[in-house]
């Protein structure tokens, strides 16, 4: 009989996940193209000030990311939902936290890891000093999972819905909040040779929080959402 | 203090008052329209169950 | 008593129950809330640094209160939907909800009014004034998501989970004022140790405090007597009740 273990279906499911993205060029580009419009628009609409667009640019790469995340959560459970194979997942023998762990690993690597790659060729067109774009990169790094991983909730309460996209908006801003708040004052601390070990040690933490929590509210929120 | 000096607040009037009007408005709403709301649906269930059994 | 507990998680029960107390809660709300204002707005001596615009306070702070409390209930509630499934609590979370998004609101409003006196401003992006309107969008998520979907018992499942999620804001909104310098002041009643503010103010601020709990509980049961009627309309206690 092919019964699976654990590791092997989160791997499994992982790979097609990733796969069904390459496929889908669009779902791959579209986070990313707006992440770097948002950010060019920024200089356009305040005029090329040097010292203010270094000074804003933290704010302004973490809010473009945030927007960025938060249009690309929908394709976590969205097409899944569509073609039936989200009833197929929540009847498997597996533990759904898993197994939803696994698509938002699928969706980090597809939406938050570009983002990662690119955030230091951005910063450095903004201008942002030397010191803090390795700080940049470090609350990408930290941060955008926890943006994955948070919204997966949210995706999961507003999946059924047919206008999920706007109510999901409202839902997920607020507990992203507190992350923006840690990952720009950690950027500007580093700007400013200030020490950014506190503001890293508490996105460290949601991080950890959100891994260990978030899948199970966002299995137990699928399942509500399926019923 | 005076009621002059009452209504008055030290100068802060404009801000002070607002506070409390505002305050009661928010209380009033919050206990008057689930109230009404009660008596709209008591009335339609009324009509609905003359509705049934005629 | 716990069978009358017991009884109260019980639909016909409840709406019962919650009726007969409405007269004397909002009998003790009003002469909490005379008392409060008595105390408050009129015989508090003027603060020396603030003069008279403090007195908002008697309306600031307990809204503040009530909007923390009011989203404790509802994550609480949140909780006993999804281990217990019972109706009562996935009536008091939804019915909560509004009350608590109007306290935050007047928190937020009252707020503002005694900061532009004060520091000359009417808003600032410190901790604890935002994670207080996170608090409002928490509050409006909850209202909208249950509007949005059809099915209320699935809704308030949903909701419920929301809830307790967003419970991760109420310990960054307290202790905000203590982990970053700000504008805003520090805790001076909630400390562990003596408050440190005049008795003269503080009884009517306590006062003001439980007459807006009193007021939570009578607009709880109002709205939930309500959306209980609405929810079980087609059942045979309803039916009985109306005939009557």
């Amino acid at each position: 009989m092919n019964r699976l273990s654990l590791s092997q279906a989160f791997i499994y499911l992982l790979r097609r996940d990733l796969t069904l993205a390459f496929r889908n060029r669009a779902e791959f580009a579209n986070p990313l193209l707006f992440f770097i419009m948002v950010i060019t628009l920024f200089p356009l609409a305040i005029g090329a000030v040097p010292e203010l667009l270094a000074r804003i640019a933290p704010g302004i790469i973490w809010v473009a990311a945030l927007l960025a995340a938060m249009l690309s959560l929908e394709s976590i459970f969205r097409s899944d939902f569509d073609d039936g194979s989200l009833d197929q997942l929540l009847m498997s023998a597996h533990p759904m936290p898993l197994l939803v762990l696994a698509k938002v690993c699928a969706h980090w690597l597809v939406t938050g890891f570009p983002l990662l790659i690119i955030s230091p060729i951005l910063a450095e067109m903004l201008g942002m000093p030397q010191q803090a774009q390795g700080v940049l990169f470090l609350t990408i790094l930290i941060a955008t999972p926890i943006l994955s991983l948070v919204g997966s909730i949210g995706v999961a309460l507003t999946v059924g819905l047919p206008k999920g996209g706007i109510i999901l908006s409202i839902l997920v801003l607020p507990l992203y909040v507190p992350v923006l708040i840690f990952a720009a004052s950690a950027i500007e601390a580093a700007a400013g040779g200030l020490d950014v070990s506190a503001q890293i040690y508490m996105l460290l933490a949601f991080l950890f929080l959100a891994l260990s929590l978030s899948p199970v509210a966002a299995a137990a929120a699928l399942k509500i959402s399926m019923s | 203090m005076s009621v002059s000096e009452f209504f008055n607040m030290g100068g802060y009037a404009i801000y002070v008052w607002p506070s409390y009007v505002l305050a009661a408005i928010v209380l009033w709403l919050n206990w008057y329209l689930p109230r009404r709301a009660h008596r709209q649906l008591l009335g339609q269930l009324k009509r609905r169950n003359q509705g049934k059994s005629e | 008593m716990f069978l009358w507990f017991h009884k109260l998680g019980s639909p016909p029960h409840f709406y019962r129950i919650a009726g007969n107390w409405l007269p004397w809660l909002g009998t003790i709300f009003l002469l909490l809330l005379v008392a409060g204002l008595y105390g408050g707005p009129i015989l508090a001596p003027p603060d020396y640094q603030q003069g008279e615009s403090y007195r908002i306070i008697f309306i600031h702070v307990p809204s503040a209160w009530m909007s923390l409390f009011i989203y404790i209930v509802m994550a609480g509630c949140g909780v006993v939907i999804l281990v217990w499934r019972m109706k009562i609590a996935e009536i008091v979370l939804i019915s909560s909800a509004p009350i608590g998004a109007s306290f935050t609101f007047l928190a937020l409003a009252t707020g503002s009014l005694w900061g532009k006196p004060m520091w000359g401003i009417w808003w600032v992006w410190d901790a604890r004034l935002t994670s207080e309107l996170i608090l409002l969008f928490l509050y409006l998520g909850v209202i909208g998501l249950h509007g949005a979907i059809e099915d209320k018992r699935v809704a308030t499942r949903a909701v419920a989970i929301l809830a307790i999620v967003g419970m991760v804001n109420i310990p960054i909104i307290h202790y905000s004022v203590e982990w970053w310098n700000s504008l805003h002041q520090g805790p001076t009643v909630t400390k562990f140790d003596k408050p440190s503010i005049h008795w003269s103010m503080l009884i009517p601020l306590l006062l003001m405090a439980l007459a807006f709990q009193v007021y939570y509980l009578l607009a709880l049961f109002q709205s939930c007597r309500t959306e209980l009627l609405q929810r079980e309309r087609n059942s045979r206690w309803v039916e009985e009740l109306i005939a009557k």
